[in-house]
């Protein structure tokens, strides 16, 4: 229930200021639209870098989304409202990851298929370039989620932010893009989907306490 | 005398390698008020932070109808209405929107009519529908109130609840209060202004 209660708010936050999702959305387009802009119109090129591009570009814009994720209640108090929730504090960050995933994973999820297409990819490598980023992306916010809660307080949080979660996220992107890659090549893409799905269980699984110890130091 | 419904005992506790309180003890019963008072840094915050387990102490108890509260944090956190020097309002929600989320997130379901009494109390029927962001820093102060008394909760934590509070609503805490009281309510207040009826414990002595 408190869960839902969280969940829900998070998302009707985002509601009333939608510009704040359309500018991250917006920097993951303009930044996956350098590339072919700075290397040049050779479509087999693009094509083969497509991949690591996009799924480069989705990490970029989850960090840059998520240094408000616990910042926001941390400075308007109630974050204490949320340590104060008669339900376990690891809910209430699970909650909160989930609100993040549904307003920016799934709009990546949805664009990164239009920018592979003009970056020539066919049309069995997007359909895995969505499966990776449906499956990539909770990982991402977790693992964003964590940095965000142990960056609270700090000054140029951002920074320190991408710092702590760029590293942990490097998993996520290998498999990410090598999916898409072993797709074409002709090889099975599932091992790779396996792999970035038992990332996102891993994070699912040990993340959210983690979190909530972090959260919990921020509110002492 | 009731008998003691909170009891504190040989509380302590540090903050940046510095002692704030030692071995401090009170005890309080059904309907009572008590106010902290103390100068600036004497540990009012610091205390209240303590008692709902957001700041660790290092020494002491703290029992509720005799039961140790590190024994069940989330039952202990369900008996607290919190009131911080922040006011916990989401400026991008309505003020009604505000107190109905932060009774669920208490996983209670919403109440609209307690939320109507609430809102009422400290005269904010009229302001129901603004966004809390739009709200003066005393109405925003009465929201975070209206919150509190919503919350349905036995013992209120309060920081500084008079801070920007002109005088009509602090009358009206001051009658919300009362009505907490009255009906076998706890409080704890940090405060720097009397509230009625308070016996007051002064802490940094």
């Amino acid at each position: 229930m408190g869960f839902g209660a969280l969940f829900l708010r998070d998302l009707r936050l985002v509601w009333r200021r939608p510009g704040d999702v359309a500018v991250v959305l917006a920097f993951f387009v303009v930044a996956t639209v350098l590339f072919p802009l700075g290397i040049g119109p050779e479509s087999n090129l693009l094509a083969r870098i497509a991949a690591g591009v996009l799924w480069a570009a989705a990490l970029f814009a989850s960090m840059l989304s998520l240094d408000r994720l616990f910042a926001a209640d941390y400075e308007d108090g109630a974050l204490d409202l949320l340590l104060l929730a008669p339900w376990p504090l690891e809910l209430s960050a699970l909650a909160k990851c989930a609100a993040h995933w549904v307003v920016m994973g799934l709009p990546l999820a949805v664009l990164a298929p239009l920018i592979g297409g003009a970056f020539g990819l066919d049309g069995k490598s997007l359909l895995v370039l969505v499966l990776t980023l449906l499956v990539g992306t909770p990982a991402l916010s977790l693992i964003g989620g964590l940095a965000a809660a142990l960056t609270l307080g700090a000054r140029r949080s951002g920074a320190l932010l991408a710092l702590l979660a760029l590293p942990l996220c490097v998993p996520t992107l290998i498999f990410g893009a090598s999916a898409i890659e072993a797709t074409a090549t002709g090889e099975g893409f599932w091992v790779h989907l396996a792999i970035l799905g038992a990332l996102a269980l891993v994070s699912l699984a040990t993340l959210p306490w983690a979190i909530a110890a972090a959260l919990r130091q921020a509110g002492e | 005398m009731m008998s003691a419904v909170l009891e504190v005992s040989g509380l302590a506790c540090r903050r940046g390698g510095r002692r704030v309180f030692d071995n401090l003890s009170f005890a309080l019963a059904g309907g009572e008020l008590l106010a902290l008072t103390g100068r600036n840094g004497s540990g009012k915050t610091t205390l209240l932070r303590a008692l709902a387990l957001l700041v660790p102490s290092l020494a002491g108890t703290i029992r509720w109808n005799g039961a140790d509260v590190h024994d069940d944090r989330e039952n202990w956190r369900a008996k607290l209405a919190w009131l911080g020097h922040l006011d916990g309002l989401k400026g991008d929600l309505t003020v009604v929107e505000n107190i109905l989320v932060a009774q669920r997130l208490r996983g209670q379901p919403a109440d609209i009519d307690s939320v109507a009494s609430a809102l009422s109390t400290f005269d904010l029927t009229t302001l129901k529908d603004r966004a809390a962001r739009t709200l003066s820093a005393g109405q925003r102060r009465r929201v975070a109130l209206a919150r509190v008394v919503a919350a349905k909760a036995p013992l209120w934590l309060l920081d500084e609840p008079l801070n920007a509070l002109d005088a009509l609503a602090q009358k009206a805490l001051n009658e919300g209060l009362a009505r907490h009281l009255a009906a076998g309510g706890l409080v704890i207040a940090a405060t720097h202004a009397p509230l009625d009826g308070a016996r007051t414990l002064e802490l940094g002595i």
